[in-house]
């Protein structure tokens, strides 16, 4: 299980958060929401292992992360980059096929269908043979989703803890292509046990597909919860510097509607 | 099922690979028969057999002390040159980055220039001195390129090492009498008449084994082309992924630098003309960019050799009038996809 203890996140020599206790447990989908340059992507970083952290630790069970090889790491958790681009063009094949590549024992055949399984989750199986550059935005995004799927997918032992780390992955997606990769999200968590987290603009995605929700703001957590307890007007004018009305949605769902004023 | 006439033509990898390897054989076999001493075809079965009369030791001295050996090195030398290119290519994420840019060549002329005028013209003293050249140049590039994340930094560092070696070559050039300025325009335009068995002896199974390590990364560089991070995120460490490759290209590069001199486009052309059929999939792209660099050599140093025979044009000179013309068309398509 990932835990960051009195966490501090840095960009160079300045601290962007600090005080960040966070644990995702196997299972549960984390969204974290702020306004721009509130840190998210900065802790999402520190998270991966990519960026060490200035104060406190991130732990994954119990180890720091840096004491943990990348290779080994990459067995437990995947990233979905904000803005995925390609220096060479590849058929989209081989970059879903790249999500396998911190699991160099498996076969071809395993791999095939790995790779189909995938592809269908993330809605793209009539793309397989295509150029990746020769795709639209929300497509290579959706390429992106199946290779990250797939190097969660193909670990072995579904016992074992697996998390799942998303740097704004709605930002180039159209409305039924939002809610597809937030079903696929979701259905991992609960059917292979998936633990994620999400970094998230839109409040009212957050508050609908995430079981528990972190509100940053002046580099700090202002607030961590359900969704109810996160999404209140106090909260929400803390954070985007916006009046916002906290409306019981209409459709009886347990889960606040959000309208900035 | 019968398959359709276009997947039984279609260019997969394997099958490039297959036509260059066979293009590879036409290649050197037409290149070991013709040249200032012309060897008819006819007579290799003959001489195979050990009764091609009086010209059979005259023959037989040709190819076996004259063009095998710089056959064989033009087959080594653009096989290291060519993979080396498309593995600098796929670190920088960049398709107009080649060895040369981490100051290897430019390090290892500054050695050989260094060598001619202060030392002795003569192989011995320029082959490791230009090597020293080289591996010097590069460490300082990386050193000073590594202090931050980013490859752009290393690219900074290349260009300053290479300015500076650069000037350096011109003020030894300046100082230099006219003896010593015929040897540096010699080396300095690349050339194969340096091999010799000796010699190949050792650098045939090193540019190998080299070769071998930078083709065992192709997944680390696929993933580089998804980007630094993304590359981080499958698991491959940068810092160490980085040094491996510019160790491997350095002690690659070096030899054949030290060798050869500047035998320029190979390194960047070749893996540039493989991605246009085959993508850029590294497990294929590596070895495709050997056997086709090893192909590309052996055809320039034939052109050099035949072109004006009976004397000979020196192969940088070929591999550059090729060369320029297909990176200025490089540029222009490239500016067209914009």
């Amino acid at each position: 299980m990932l835990t960051a203890r009195a966490l501090a996140c840095a960009r160079g020599h300045r601290t962007v958060l600090s005080g960040i206790d966070l644990t995702l447990p196997a299972g549960s989908v984390w969204g974290v929401l702020g306004a721009n340059g509130a840190g998210k992507s900065t802790l999402l970083a520190t998270l991966a292992g990519e960026l060490t952290p200035a104060g406190g630790a991130v732990t994954l069970h119990g180890k720091p992360l840096a004491q943990l090889r990348s290779s080994e790491l990459a067995r437990q958790r995947a990233v979905l980059p904000q803005a995925p681009s390609l220096a060479f063009d590849l058929d989209v094949g081989s970059v879903v096929a790249m999500g396998a590549y911190p699991y160099p024992e498996l076969s071809p055949a395993a791999l095939h269908d790995l790779q189909q399984r995938t592809l269908a989750y993330a809605d793209i199986a009539d793309l397989g043979q295509r150029r990746y550059l020769s795709l639209s935005g929300g497509e290579q995004q959706r390429v992106q989703l199946a290779r990250v799927l797939l190097q969660l997918l193909a670990c072995k032992g579904r016992s074992e803890y697996r998390l799942l780390l998303l740097d704004e992955p709605t930002a180039n997606l159209d409305p039924r292509h939002q809610r597809q990769l937030l079903d696929a999200v979701a259905a991992l968590a609960r059917d292979e046990g998936i633990a994620a987290l999400l970094v998230l603009h839109d409040v009212n995605l957050a508050a609908r597909w995430c079981d528990r929700l972190l509100l940053l703001a002046d580099g700090k957590a202002i607030a961590a919860g359900t969704p109810a307890e996160v999404l209140t007007p106090a909260h929400l004018e803390a954070a985007y510097g916006l009046p916002a009305h906290v409306l019981a949605h209409p459709d009886g769902a347990d889960y606040p509607l959000v309208l900035f004023a | 099922m019968k398959p359709s006439p276009n997947s039984l033509f279609k260019l997969t990898p394997a099958r490039v690979l297959l036509l260059l390897l066979a293009l590879l054989l036409v290649a050197v076999l037409a290149s070991a028969l013709s040249g200032a001493v012309s060897l008819p075809l006819a007579a290799l079965p003959r001489l195979l057999r050990g009764d091609a009369g009086d010209d059979a030791a005259l023959w037989l001295n040709v190819l076996l002390q004259v063009r095998l050996p710089r056959i064989v090195l033009a087959v080594t030398a653009g096989a290291g040159l060519a993979v080396s290119g498309a593995a600098i290519q796929a670190l920088f994420r960049n398709p107009l980055a080649e060895p040369g840019l981490i100051g290897i060549s430019l390090g290892g002329a500054l050695g050989a220039v260094a060598a001619i005028v202060l030392g002795a013209p003569t192989l011995p003293v320029i082959i490791p001195a230009a090597f020293a050249g080289s591996l010097l140049a590069t460490a300082l590039a990386y050193q000073l390129g590594s202090r931050q994340i980013g490859v752009a930094n290393l690219l900074l560092a290349g260009i300053a090492i290479n300015a500076l070696c650069g000037s350096v070559i011109g003020l030894f050039t300046y100082q230099a009498d006219d003896g010593q300025l015929r040897s540096l325009t010699f080396w300095n335009l690349g050339s194969l008449s340096g091999a010799s068995w000796p010699l190949l002896a050792w650098l045939v199974p090193w540019v190998a084994l080299l070769c071998w390590r930078l083709c065992r990364d192709w997944r680390a560089l696929n993933a580089l082309l998804l980007g630094e991070r993304e590359a981080q995120h499958l698991g491959f460490a940068l810092a160490p992924l980085r040094r491996r490759i510019i160790v491997a290209v350095a002690l690659l590069v070096g030899p054949l630098v030290a060798i050869t001199g500047a035998i320029g486009f190979i390194g960047l052309i070749v893996p540039h003309l493989l991605r246009l059929p085959l993508g850029s999939d590294h497990r294929w792209l590596l070895p495709n960019s050997i056997v086709a660099g090893a192909l590309c050599l052996t055809l320039a140093d034939w052109l050099a050799r035949v072109a004006m025979a009976p004397s000979e044009i020196p192969i940088g000179i070929v591999t550059s009038l090729v060369g320029g013309p297909f990176f200025i068309w490089l540029l222009v398509r490239q500016g067209r996809a914009c």
